[in-house]
């Protein structure tokens, strides 16, 4: 008998369904409905499944049916460290692979105004970090104690100096603490996995129920993550592949949405060229980034201060003019889906600038220090000039005109010969999101995920390009 | 608390690349009984600070080997006070200066910038290790300033 999954993604505007025939590695047919969270789940959830029905004929008997989640605002997390690029950077690091969406992030003692602006955030959980194991126990104390004493409600976790840790919770009072290791134990050493984890657990065991996404557990067996660590789970698979099939080696992410670009990587992000000297917090090898200005729609405007309005308009063969009248149009209508040549030029405009910018930041960089002993040349973040692959995901870049002109502006450019993007990788698109549904899959079948995705994803070149715009 | 194990960090300031000294020092503190936070060479003066604010740390030992380490080290005390760590202990080694200076004027320069010890090149690393005892020892002593 074919043995089935049922994917499902609830989003924050629809609610998304992968069917999959996992013996075949095959997509069976998607269902989309609106998301409904916010009222009723179950709506939203039925239309998907009816609007499934409608393309597969019947519904199969599913085997697995697991789902994730970016509904009713995201898993909205709050990020408290001591030093700005320590522990609070660790903190941020391991909020960001959980798959938060971060609202706040502080760091050093925080003041009542803090404690006031983090209630009025209303995160789903407070990350608080701070010290190294042994270091510094003040200014964590202090944090808890002012925590505890507000009328924050949210579970928090506690990944700080664990010499601090009892007196922490003892200070944190009602609030409900789970403790793990130190984001920072020793000094410059990034230890996010167990905050990473601890975040995903309250998730499952708190969130899931608090917003209401459980109303709807007939139709699925479990919510395993949020949906931004459902790819970058999948990215993970593809990347490393699993035990007898080899994956893509090492990955860029680039994933342009209406609200904020995702960039993820899976890479040691060393240094390519000897003698370079990293500098800064070691960087995690699997690495999500969320750049909160570059998003298509609620963040259109944000992307032209970023850019200039100028550069956007002559990259979409604009009069600037022209272009500000079509952006006010978006900023009146965030639902707006281009019509005319006019708005998808400016939306292609659009899309390369967020993607062209996002991997830039996501990307290191070197600089050149010159000492007494001559030239030194000094690495900060990631170096990904040698990643093998650069996948492109999201609505924005599947419904793009010219695909490839949006991921080349992922590449390095030899205008900017100090930015370490990926030189020659292979441009790939996820044209069906799968990466999602490969995250989930690959938490039962790591297999039968991987060569789904394998299977699923699309070369980009000139060549199939060029036949595309023939054919069309 | 007294016990507790002292914690120094350590690093090469400025644009200097010379480590080789500055690794020697940190070993043989770590054989002393130290927990040592080792930056390494070319450590912006911002980042000592970073270091011993979150590992609370007791003591900075910068070292400066190429020359610049007056201008490297300016202000030094001043960030300290800016980042809460009033008290620390600052010890700077290495060759400080450039030229043929007499050594007591410039170590006076350098403990009127706020450092507690200089260093000339040629200290034996016993004689930094006697001074640190000799400096906790003489703060360990000190009333606690929250019960003074």
């Amino acid at each position: 008998m074919q043995a089935c999954a049922l994917l499902i993604d609830f989003g924050s505007t629809y609610t998304k369904l992968r069917a999959i025939d996992i013996g075949a590695r095959r997509i069976l047919g998607s269902g989309q409905g609106p998301s409904t969270v916010t009222s009723d789940i179950m709506v939203g959830m039925r239309a998907a499944l009816a609007d499934l029905e409608r393309r597969l004929g019947r519904l199969p008997r599913f085997k697995y049916r697991l789902a994730s989640s970016s509904a009713a605002g995201g898993l909205r997390m709050v990020t408290v460290g001591l030093v700005r690029e320590l522990t609070a950077e660790a903190a941020r690091r391991a909020a960001l692979g959980a798959g938060a969406r971060l609202v706040g992030t502080y760091a050093y003692r925080l003041t009542r105004g803090d404690v006031e602006s983090i209630i009025a955030l209303a995160p789903d959980i407070l990350l608080l970090a701070g010290g190294t194991d042994g270091g510094n126990s003040a200014v964590i104390l202090h944090n808890a104690a002012a925590l505890g004493a507000s009328a924050l409600a949210c579970p928090l976790v506690l990944a700080g100096n664990r010499s601090a840790a009892d007196d922490a919770v003892a200070l944190l009072g009602n609030m409900e603490v789970i403790v793990c290791e130190n984001v920072m134990p020793e000094f410059n050493q990034l230890n996010i996995e167990p905050a990473r984890a601890a975040i995903r657990k309250v998730f499952i065991d708190r969130i899931v129920h608090a917003k209401g996404i459980d109303r709807a557990q007939a139709e699925f067996d479990r919510v395993l993550m949020p949906t931004p660590a459902a790819v970058l789970e999948g990215v993970k698979l593809l990347a490393d592949g699993c035990a007898g099939v080899s994956g893509l080696g090492s990955l860029l992410v680039v994933d342009p949405g209406g609200a904020t670009t995702d960039v993820h990587s899976v890479a040691s992000g060393d240094p390519s060229v000897a003698g370079v000297i990293p500098q800064g917090l070691p960087e995690p090898r699997v690495k999500r980034t969320v750049e909160g200005d570059l998003g298509m729609r609620h963040n259109a405007a944000a992307i032209v201060d970023a850019v200039g309005l100028e550069r956007i308009a002559a990259d979409a063969r604009l009069a600037p003019a022209r272009a500000l009248a079509l952006l006010e149009q978006i900023g009146r209508d965030l639902e707006r889906l281009p019509q005319s040549a006019e708005e998808m030029a400016l939306d292609q405009a659009l899309v390369r600038a967020s993607v062209k910018l996002a991997v830039a930041r996501h990307c290191g960089s070197v600089e050149t220090v010159f000492t007494a002993t001559g030239p030194v040349t000094v690495q900060h973040g990631k170096d990904l000039s040698n990643v093998d692959a650069v996948i492109g995901t999201g609505g924005a870049l599947v419904h793009s005109r010219d695909t490839r002109a949006v991921m080349e502006m992922a590449l390095a450019d030899a205008a900017e010969p100090l930015s370490l993007r990926p030189k020659q990788p292979r441009l790939l698109l996820d044209r069906e999101y799968l990466l999602y549904a490969c995250g989930l899959l690959g938490a039962v079948e790591p297999q039968a995920a991987l060569e789904l995705a394998l299977a699923h994803l699309e070369p980009i070149d000139r060549e199939v390009q060029h036949e595309q715009s023939l054919g069309a | 608390m007294s016990a507790k194990q002292k914690v120094l960090v350590t690093g090469v300031i400025g644009s200097d690349t010379h480590i080789v000294g500055n690794r020697i020092l940190s070993m043989a503190l770590e054989a002393a009984g130290y927990k040592v936070i080792a930056l390494g060479a070319l450590t912006p003066a911002g980042d000592f600070i970073k270091a011993a604010v979150e590992t609370a740390a007791d003591a900075i030992m910068v070292s400066s080997l190429y020359g610049q380490g007056e201008l490297d080290c300016r202000g030094f005390r001043e960030l300290c006070v800016e980042a809460g760590l009033d008290d620390i202990l600052l010890y700077l080694g290495g060759n400080l200066v450039v030229g043929k200076h007499d050594w007591p004027e410039v170590e006076q320069r350098f403990l009127d910038m706020g450092f507690d010890r200089a260093a000339p090149p040629g200290t034996r690393i016993e004689t930094v290790i006697g001074w640190l005892a000799q400096d906790f020892a003489a703060r360990d002593q000190r009333p606690h300033p929250l019960e003074a």
